[in-house]
């Protein structure tokens, strides 16, 4: 009864976006992707933009995107996300169109549709999700594996010599004169979250103004992949994954590249 | 507007065919011999006349992908290449045919396998009809024999595509892509104003998301999918069949011939006929759906039917299948980018029909 009394639209502080479906997500305990969808889906709420937007889910972890994105998506193939956002946006210009995909997705078997859509300066939002692993595959190797870090397909830990070094895609895009904001975030505190999804929002309120590609990296966990606790995962991404992917804006309208990336590596 | 007569190379009136079907995008790689199509289109201001939205990608993976993108969002979406780059696209068109999108891409065929000539052949008659890429599906599949088809077929394409919500493919090949005939182009016709319902155009408030996706995890919810699509290719069978007949009423042997094979086996019949032979043609213009029926019924008046191909023997297994072993199918092939003769036809059916004549029962 107590409990029933308090629940008045007076006092609710925290209220779950409509970009959200109630359907439970599929993600293991402790996983960024549960919170990057939020942040994304609160972005797209804020701009008030739910009726004008079009995403587009890869293949990996967040193949069932569309189960909780409210949003009208398309699922393309394994890597192809970029080129499918460009066929919607060339047809419809005037929706917010965005692509979420993980790190195999994005910087291994899509490389070539990232770099050119990045290069072309297609008038979209990637949402790059890198934890370095393939996640739903059973946690093999990704081009974001870090040296000496262990996967199923690296059991003895990433060996750069023979299966070359981790891929700083984003700083690579960051090159392309095509793209317009380029940033790395992640979203395992509050505070960091909401960063990511203040990124996200300036990133889509960009493409009102026919900018360029807006890239949003999260450097995210993956407890299972890892083969650790959620909270043991933030933490090793703390002190592993961040050094090597720095957080913070790489590319800034007006003024350019402001992070090479370089620090810490 | 009234109907132009021009004299066209196959692939510029294809891509003009396009413009004037009100196609809404294309997506394409150039490759040898169909990379017309995407330069008569950079260059014919299509943004200006209707529109249309032409951008080269960097890859045949992605022109496909970019297809799968604009067809989700319902607009008529086209892409062309030659075969090694219909090879490239196959994981698209399997997705596009997966999804039940609308799309229509266009093979000017080329010799192979690998990267072997871009000489003229029809060697990806297989890839087209028996699916390509991965999983049960079927596109719908047509074959022009002249560069007047090319330009019917391109329409009658996103006719067919968006009817049944199917990735259709035009079967040419680097004759009727690369020559030149007399064309009658018809009349410009509107872009799409009202978008499918079931396309991706931002989700309308209160209403749910629309999705396209190929994905159904559950085999029980898989099953059902494949056996839907089933369904729609039988009622492709049953109504989309398309085929010419020549001399067949009184035929005693007949040719079996698509696309420019079948221009050639034409002449070798009119060479039997002046030598008393009474052949006739049939020329299957839907590869799929394949004209089953009327082979089956040519079969009990024939003594053998011979395949034209330039190919090694695809078409030939269809026929085959067709004629359950009612009278003796044979083929004459060249391939390589070699094109067959009449001539070599004609002595091909000669020594067939002797051995036709001797399996006779007295």
């Amino acid at each position: 009864m107590a409990e029933q009394s308090i629940i008045s639209p007076e006092n609710l502080v925290y209220k779950k976006t409509g970009v959200m479906t109630d359907r439970e997500l599929h993600y293991c305990p402790g996983c960024g992707h549960g919170t990057a969808h939020r942040m994304l889906a609160e972005a797209i709420d804020e701009l008030g933009i739910q009726s004008e937007t079009i995403g587009v889910a890869p293949v990996g972890c967040s193949v069932l995107a569309y189960y909780y994105l409210n949003v009208d998506m398309q699922e393309a193939a394994h890597g192809r996300a970029p080129a499918v956002a460009t066929g919607i946006k060339r047809v419809l210009p005037e929706k917010y169109v965005f692509t979420y995909q993980g790190d195999g997705d994005l910087a291994a078997i899509g490389t070539a549709e990232t770099i050119h859509a990045c290069n072309r300066g297609e008038n979209f939002l990637i949402v790059f999700i890198n934890n370095g692993i393939y996640g739903m595959t059973g946690g093999q190797m990704a081009p974001t594996t870090l040296p000496g870090m262990k996967s199923s397909t690296c059991p003895l830990g990433r060996d750069v010599l023979t299966m070359g070094n981790p891929l700083k895609i984003t700083e690579l895009v960051a090159q392309l004169p095509g793209t317009y904001y380029v940033t790395r975030q992640s979203v395992h505190t509050p505070g960091n979250a909401r960063k990511a999804r203040r990124a996200m929002k300036k990133a889509l309120e960009y493409q009102k103004e026919n900018k360029g590609t807006c890239v949003v990296e999260v450097v995210s966990n993956c407890p299972s992949g890892w083969k650790m606790n959620p909270v043991e995962s933030n933490k090793w991404m703390e002190e592993n994954m961040f050094p090597f992917y720095p957080l913070g804006d790489i590319k800034v309208p007006g003024k350019g590249l402001v992070s090479d990336g370089k620090n810490g590596s | 507007m009234k109907k132009e007569i021009r004299l066209m190379k196959g692939n510029e009136a294809m891509a003009e065919a396009a413009i004037l079907a009100g196609v809404d995008a294309y997506f394409g790689y150039p490759i040898t011999p169909q990379s017309e199509i995407i330069e008569y289109l950079m260059s014919a201001n299509t943004a200006e006349r209707t529109g249309m939205q032409v951008l080269q990608a960097e890859s045949e993976i992605a022109a496909i992908n970019m297809v799968y993108g604009a067809a989700g969002c319902g607009k008529r979406a086209l892409t062309s290449s030659s075969s090694p780059g219909i090879s490239l696209k196959m994981e698209g068109i399997s997705y596009l045919a997966g999804a039940e999108l609308p799309c229509v891409i266009v093979n000017v065929v080329r010799a192979g396998p690998g990267l072997a000539t871009i000489q003229p052949s029809q060697s990806d008659y297989f890839q087209a009809v028996k699916g390509g890429g991965h999983g049960d599906y079927k596109l719908i599949v047509l074959a022009p024999s002249t560069v007047q088809e090319s330009v019917d077929f391109i329409r009658l394409s996103f006719d067919l595509a968006f009817k049944y919500r199917n990735p259709v493919m035009i079967l040419s090949d680097g004759i009727i892509g690369q020559m030149m005939e007399k064309v009658e182009l018809f009349e410009q016709q509107p872009r799409l104003s009202e978008p499918p319902e079931w396309a991706t155009r931002g989700k309308k408030p209160g209403a749910k998301s629309t999705v396209i996706t190929s994905l159904h995890l559950e085999s029980e919810d898989m099953e059902q999918v494949n056996l839907r699509l089933q369904a729609k290719y039988r009622e492709v069978e049953k109504h989309e069949v398309r085929f010419e007949l020549f001399r067949c009423e009184d035929a005693e042997v007949l040719f079996v011939a698509f696309g420019s094979s079948a221009r050639i086996a034409r002449k070798a019949m009119d060479l039997a006929r002046s030598k008393g032979i009474r052949a006739g043609l049939l020329r299957p213009i839907t590869l799929f759906p394949f004209p089953v029926e009327e082979i089956r019924r040519l079969a009990g008046q024939v003594s053998g039917m011979l395949t034209v191909e330039m190919n090694a023997g695809q078409m030939v297994e269809d026929v085959r299948l067709a004629v359950n072993g009612r009278t003796p199918v044979e083929h004459f092939g060249r391939f390589g980018g070699m094109i067959p003769g009449p001539d070599e036809i004609l002595e091909a059916l000669e020594t067939r029909l002797e051995e036709w004549h001797q399996k006779q029962p007295a």
